[in-house]
């Protein structure tokens, strides 16, 4: 058990993020200032509270590591977990949590011309809400220990990145929003199914209590059909959520003609807090026995290895470079599935690896393709980019570091997540299509 | 035959609407398409049937109905996964545990513990407003805040319009680009909307039937409200169900004297005032409350007999909050959607 202020972080972190959401709108903005290209006061304040949050995930990660037992629970409320809700925190969450506001701070500050240009003056002070909410969601998705919980949050997450697809103005962006919404819908209704029908066969939303009973279920032959259902129902709307490929067709359009900031909050960010809870469910709920006996660990292989294949190809035919951008997030979101779909500690490991470095190498490929396009005039073609390096050199050089990471050159941070996902390769029996798949798309990424 | 359908059917749309038939309205039968000319008639039917490569008819068809095809292709596919679904979904249904069934698996611990000691608990005598604002408190306050982001975002996507209604543009014509000196007024200013004009009102002014009705009931209204809400912990009802009575009492108003009436004391900056302020006292209370019973801290939140108005603890404060919110939100969202703005 961490000491008593680390004790509190997860709680003080997602409250935190959420009170400053809801203030937001009553901080006041200096209506008659006239130099739009400044910082207004909800932004500062939001930059502020996400950097505070990066401190204390930090804090907390550093007390986790000191003491022995790893994880802990945080009681919301004055009831015990299984009445009322509870939070549970490890290394990872903290780790995570910590990677996650790095990340948002960096892409809100760096893409900070980009959205003075696109997002008007009085929309500027419910971006900023949506931020924060934003953050409150995704601190509670990866420290919720409860099914529903991160329904209600799931939800939270849906409508904030939606609106923050369509804070930009102009026909293109809103009719991707639309687009985010209505799949993005559908995904939250099958969650919505699948946790009803979970919580008609085991009688609890809390995690552990969850995992005993379908435990339970497996062995006694009891409601296994319903149970398969829900398994399915849940990793496909978490799939159409996280961008898996077959159901990624909303992410390019939505992506790719967003304003900058957003389009790395949502493609580094909210696809890896859905990612995550997929992790959790699998592991926490299920266990990964019962993910292989259920054989969803087979196909979430084979649509990740689609995915990554597919990303790639579709990524080199694009002539925009966002778009570009935008579907090699589908080829490296294959990645994180193929680890998923190993079903190994290894493979969930390299998973993790890699939904971390994602989340901070494609906000900076956002970033960078930002300032080469404002330096070439806010044009978006590849054509039009030619010559830019030299007028923004700093998000050049950004763009060569990111791309090479994707394609996993050594030295680059990529490299290291790819090899362990080919570690993990080695250990499981697809071994020969998974190296293939690999090859083929880092070629392809090249 | 089906002419007259389609005749029949937009005179009932219009009735449905409100607009009446108007002689604009009126359906003109469309005039036959003129007649081709002789020779462009045979070239066709002589292209019909000459000899030509199979690419070629098969692009000309392409060009011709790909998008129907398509299109029937697309509507084809989504029944038929709309009806894969609906028969996984019954399957699945058909074999969970049946309903009302004391042996389920849902009859645990959980719900014994909720049913047997939520009274003591938390002091309110409507077990459900015990277990979703006390128990399960988190997930209440997750929802409160789907609602604020909604209405966030609405706002923010509908109402941000209206301030650039109207631009003023001015063109100096003796300065033009091409660096010509022009005779003439030596500027123009022009205005141009952009954006929404205010829209035509569907209903009629002044209607004393609706007003009539309305002086009626919406003091019933408010009142029938506001007891929902405040006998939340004691009665089946709440925050959700009575802010959303109280939003009808603002629309009624708004729709009876119209939404100016309703502008007087509350518009724009008031809703965001009221639901923010709203939110904030319930994440301040609330967020006492998890930090207390975390941190095993007394919380000096007394929960009162169970029964009287003033009990259940922060059942109360929490439900005008979320009463608040609701109703602020559901109005918005009606007057965002009709009017263009709060």
């Amino acid at each position: 058990m961490p000491n008593a202020f680390a004790f509190n972080i997860p709680f003080v972190s997602i409250f935190l993020a959420m009170l400053t959401a809801i203030i937001t709108p009553l901080i006041p903005v200096k209506a008659g200032i006239k130099n739009i290209n400044k910082a207004t006061l909800p932004e500062r304040v939001t930059c502020c509270v996400i950097a505070l949050i990066g401190v204390l995930s930090a804090l907390l990660l550093f007390a986790l590591n000191a003491d022995e037992p790893i994880s802990f629970r945080f009681m919301m409320g004055h009831f015990p977990a299984p009445w009322g809700n509870e939070l549970r925190a490890g290394p990872l969450e903290a780790f995570l949590a910590l990677a996650f506001s790095i990340s948002m701070l960096l892409s809100l500050t760096g893409n900070f011309d980009a959205t003075a240009y696109d997002i008007s003056e009085r929309r500027r002070p419910a971006f900023c809400v949506l931020v924060n909410l934003l953050m409150a969601s995704l601190l509670a998705l990866l420290y919720t220990n409860d099914l529903f919980t991160a329904y209600v949050f799931i939800e939270i997450n849906t409508i904030a990145s939606c609106a923050i697809v369509a804070v930009k103005e102009g026909g293109k962006a809103v009719r991707a929003a639309l687009r985010y919404l209505v799949l993005s819908m559908a995904g939250s209704g099958l969650i919505l199914i699948s946790i009803c029908i979970l919580y008609d066969i085991t009688g609890h939303l809390l995690m552990e209590p969850m995992h005993n009973a379908i435990i339970n279920i497996i062995n006694t032959g009891n409601y296994i059909n319903p149970l398969t259902v829900a398994l399915y129902l849940m990793t496909v709307g978490l799939a159409v959520k996280s961008a898996l490929y077959p159901f990624a067709s909303w992410l390019h359009d939505a992506h790719g003609s967003a304003t900058n900031a957003s389009s790395s909050i949502l493609s580094g960010l909210v696809l890896k807090g859905h990612i995550f809870l997929i992790i959790k469910i699998f592991c926490r709920i299920f266990g990964i026995d019962i993910i292989h006996l259920l054989r969803m660990d087979t196909q979430l292989l084979i649509f990740g290895l689609l995915g990554m294949i597919m990303g790639s190809v579709h990524a080199i035919g694009q002539s925009e470079a966002k778009e570009m951008v935008a579907w090699s997030s589908v080829a490296q979101v294959g990645y994180i599935f193929l680890g998923i779909g190993l079903n190994s500690n290894a493979g969930i490991a390299a998973a993790c690896l890699h939904v971390t470095i994602h989340a901070m190498i494609k906000p900076m490929l956002f970033t960078a393709v930002g300032g080469l396009s404002a330096a070439a005039g806010h044009k978006k073609g590849l054509h039009e980019l030619m010559g830019t390096f030299y007028a923004n050199r700093w998000a050049g050089i950004g763009f060569m570091a990111g791309a090479c990471s994707m394609m996993g050159i050594p030295t680059f941070a990529g490299f290291a997540s790819k090899l362990s996902l080919t570690m993990a390769a080695f250990e499981s029996r697809a071994i020969i299509w998974a190296l293939a798949a690999l090859a083929a798309s880092s070629v392809l990424n090249a | 035959m089906f002419e007259e359908f389609k005749n029949l059917w937009r005179r009932f749309y219009n009735w449905t609407v409100g607009n009446g038939p108007r002689p604009e309205n009126e359906v003109i039968p469309p005039e036959p398409p003129p007649d081709l000319p002789f020779t462009r008639r045979l070239e066709l039917k002589r292209s019909r049937f000459q000899e030509r490569p199979l690419a070629s008819r098969y692009n000309e068809w392409l060009e011709r109905k790909s998008l129907h095809v398509f299109s029937m292709l697309y509507l084809g596919m989504s029944i038929l996964t709309c009806l894969l679904f609906m028969a996984l979904l019954l399957s699945t249904v058909a074999e969970l545990p049946s309903f009302g069934d004391a042996n389920n698996p849902v009859n645990n611990e959980v719900i014994k513990r909720y049913i047997e000691r939520g009274g003591q608990e938390t002091g309110a005598q409507n077990i459900v407003a015990g277990m979703i604002l006390d128990y399960r408190a988190f997930d209440t306050f997750g929802e409160s805040a789907v609602l604020f982001t909604a209405a966030i975002s609405v706002l923010m996507l509908l109402g941000a319009v209206r301030r650039a209604d109207t631009e003023e543009i001015s063109i100096d014509l003796n300065n033009a680009s091409d660096g010509i000196l022009r005779r003439g007024p030596p500027s123009l200013n022009l205005k141009i909307t952009t954006g929404f004009t205010p829209r035509i009102h569907m209903f009629r002014k002044n209607d004393a039937i609706l007003r009539g009705v309305a002086v009626l009931s919406i003091p019933a209204i408010i009142l029938l409200g506001l007891t929902v809400i405040i006998n939340g912990h004691l009665s089946p009802g709440g925050g959700f169900s009575g802010g959303a009575i109280l939003s009808v009492a603002l629309m009624l108003c708004a729709n009876a004297y119209g939404f100016e009436q309703v502008h007087a004391f509350f518009d724009e900056h008031v809703f965001i005032r009221f639901s923010s302020l709203a939110l904030m006292i319930y994440a301040v209370l609330k967020g006492w409350s998890f930090f207390s019973g975390a941190n095993h801290i007394e919380s000096g939140i007394p929960t009162g007999t169970i029964g009287e108005i003033l009990s259940g603890g922060l059942i109360l404060p929490l439900n005008i909050c979320v009463g608040l919110i609701v109703a602020g939100t559901l109005y918005g969202f009606y007057a965002l959607f009709s009017e263009g703005e709060i």
